[in-house]
């Protein structure tokens, strides 16, 4: 059974610096070759400074705390698959930035499966706001762990 | 900064460009983990995802569907996107060639701003969608 009065739970606020060496290794990662992201002059001239990968916020995960991390550790490593993520953005998000996230569990519940078994689904919502207190984007996820291991 | 995406100039139903990503390779979610942070073992540590019943490593979700946003950023410009979501159907493995690719679904104004609105999805070799999604970019 999973525990539903997680959900409405808030994590402690997180901060997430928007770092040049760190945006230009993650469009790499994604061999992405725009210029944008390698060129900070151009960048500039093109879009008011270095942008972030669309991606790229998800990063902010592995670098929350347990305090500002709604509970991931009730799932088992070997069976977690990420199941749905969405970014909505308000205004642009650049280098230099210093972002604030605020995480949310917005929902949790189970389901039979197919390939992987009985599932266990976590929803959470981020808001991140920028130095100027500016609301610039909304992220949210789905975490699942299968019953069983999905060997593809 | 300005969409390069010409919203007279969109019709629904046009594609959007087509990003292929040719033979994913472990390295390439290795330097996924290092650039995103995502060290979940299950993505490269072989002897532990044997010991879990999976044959091979795979691809972080996250790297599948960075590579589907640069469909949007290659259409309308980096920073002009407004929305991007995705849902992950199946795993990307070692070997497999990806096409990125969408179509467009719909033009509106929201909040003063003209947008485009589509349908985006990741396939492999086999014809299989591995990530399924939808998006939302300013156009001018």
């Amino acid at each position: 059974m999973v525990d539903k009065s997680i959900i409405g739970k808030t994590g402690k606020p997180f901060t997430m610096p928007i770092e040049w060496g760190k945006v230009r290794e993650f469009a790499r990662a994604i061999r992405d070759p725009n210029p944008v992201y390698f060129d900070p002059e151009l960048a500039k001239k093109e879009c008011g400074g270095v942008p972030i990968p669309v991606t790229f916020l998800q990063t902010s995960a592995f670098w929350q705390t347990a305090e500002s991390t709604p509970p991931l550790d009730m799932f088992d490593m070997r069976r977690i698959l990420h199941g749905e993520q969405e970014f909505e953005f308000f205004k642009p998000i650049l280098v230099g930035d210093t972002l604030t996230g605020l995480a949310r569990v917005s929902d949790i519940y189970e389901k039979e499966g197919g390939r992987g078994g009985k599932m266990t689904f976590l929803a959470v919502e981020a808001i991140y706001t920028n130095q100027r207190n500016e609301r610039v984007a909304r992220a949210r996820f789905v975490l699942l762990e299968t019953g069983q291991a999905v060997g593809g | 900064m300005v969409s390069k995406l010409k919203f007279e100039a969109i019709k629904v139903g046009d594609a959007i460009p087509t990003i292929k990503i040719e033979n994913v390779a472990r390295p390439d979610f290795v330097r996924y983990a290092g650039a995103s942070g995502d060290f979940v073992p299950l993505h490269y540590d072989q002897t532990f995802v044997e010991a879990a019943g999976i044959p091979t490593v795979f691809a972080q979700g996250m790297w599948t569907a960075g590579c589907l946003s640069r469909c949007l950023t290659e259409f309308a410009g980096a920073g002009q996107v407004r929305l991007f979501k995705v849902r992950f159907a199946r795993q990307v493995w070692p070997g497999d060639t990806l096409t990125c690719r969408g179509t467009v679904t719909a033009k509106s104004e929201v909040g003063g701003e003209k947008v485009v609105d589509g349908d985006m999805e990741v396939v492999n070799q086999k014809g299989e969608t591995t990530v399924k999604g939808s998006f939302r970019v300013a156009a001018a």
